[in-house]
């Protein structure tokens, strides 16, 4: 399997995110410039965390003309797996390729931390390696990810199924305290009527790894590998990744305590 | 020809921001602000034949780039 990682003037997340698909997973992944025309072969394309051109403007605003994203378009209306982290989220709002828009944190501070989500849909090819209802502990880093849509199109969301991720207390439960920037309904990830595009705003390239505090977000990335049968079975993925497999065993997030 | 556009939030939305500078005016003492709404200012200057050209023109660089229709809306004001 091939991930493509876009590579926008401030993204910083890039090289995390090529180092889970290359290193932690062992397949193949490529960085392509923002200005490139082609995805080339890739299999799954990832728009990155960061700060892509300053985050001036809005986050994600000038992004969305890059003339990869055309590219970025085109593979997502063919029905291509696009997941974005972070900075990825915004940019795929700016661009239409899911709903709603994010404004400043409530708090207006930036929040830089771990925390708890809750994944609410299983049936998108970034979450179909997770349980249903299962916490995941993935860190977040951003100041403006207060998700914000039209009422009609929140509920349109919460109807379709579209809410995948929301932002839980460590036991699960969705409570204004466990949410760190005011978004709508505790929505720390959506994705499209097609299900095929993710944006949530934790990172879970920060958290494929034990040593560097959690390995909860590898069930992300390891959805994506049995979305496509004969790449690699889910035990060469375990045979890879030590300790992945507890994520089905038991909650990752309890042995992290 | 320049064309300034205001970009603010849409009243249906929060804003952090106001509210926050809202409240530092009230420490202040100035008590009789009720609300602030903070927004973002741009100053377009455009080679355009006449005034209803340059407006159509920064109308669709609001449109496109300039605001967000989702959270924002704009006001145009075209000068000589």
């Amino acid at each position: 399997m091939k991930f493509a990682v876009v590579v926008f003037p401030g993204s910083n997340c890039d090289h995390d995110t090529y180092h889970v698909a290359k290193e932690v997973l062992g397949q193949e992944a490529e960085l392509i410039w923002h200005k490139d025309r082609s995805l080339g072969r890739a299999d799954v394309v990832i728009l990155p965390g960061g700060f892509a051109h300053g985050d001036y403007l809005r986050t994600g605003a000038i992004a969305r003309f890059s003339p990869i994203m055309q590219e970025v378009s085109k593979f997502a209306a063919a029905g291509g797996p696009v997941l974005g982290i972070c900075n990825g989220f915004q940019v795929l709002l700016e661009a239409g390729l899911l709903p709603g828009a994010m404004l400043r944190n409530r708090s207006l501070q930036f929040r830089c931390q771990f925390l708890h989500v809750k994944v609410e849909q299983t049936n998108t090819p970034f979450t179909l390696a997770s349980r249903p209802g299962q916490i995941l502990k993935m860190p977040i880093a951003h100041g403006d990810g207060n998700y914000y849509a039209e009422p009609d199109v929140v509920s349109r969301l919460e109807r379709n199924g579209q809410v995948v991720f929301r932002y839980v207390s460590p036991a699960g439960a969705v409570t204004d305290e466990a949410n760190p920037n005011g978004s709508l309904n505790n929505i720390a990830g959506i994705c499209n009527e097609a299900r095929n595009v993710v944006g949530l705003m934790p990172h879970p390239e920060r958290a494929c790894e034990l040593a560097i505090g959690s390995a909860d977000g590898l069930s992300i990335f390891e959805s994506i590998l049995k979305k496509t049968p004969g790449v690699i079975s889910g035990a060469e993925v375990s045979e890879i990744t030590p300790g992945v497999f507890s994520l089905a065993a038991g909650s990752q997030t309890v042995l992290n305590k | 020809m320049q064309a300034r556009v205001f970009v603010t939030l849409k009243p249906s939305v929060f804003d952090p921001q106001g509210t926050t500078v809202a409240e530092a005016l009230h420490t202040l003492g100035y008590a009789t602000v009720r609300d602030v709404r903070q927004g973002k200012y741009f100053e377009l200057e455009i080679d355009a034949p006449s005034a209803d050209e340059a407006r159509r023109l920064a109308s669709e660089a609001a449109d496109k780039l300039l605001s967000n229709p989702v959270i924002e809306s704009y006001r145009i004001e075209v000068t000589s």
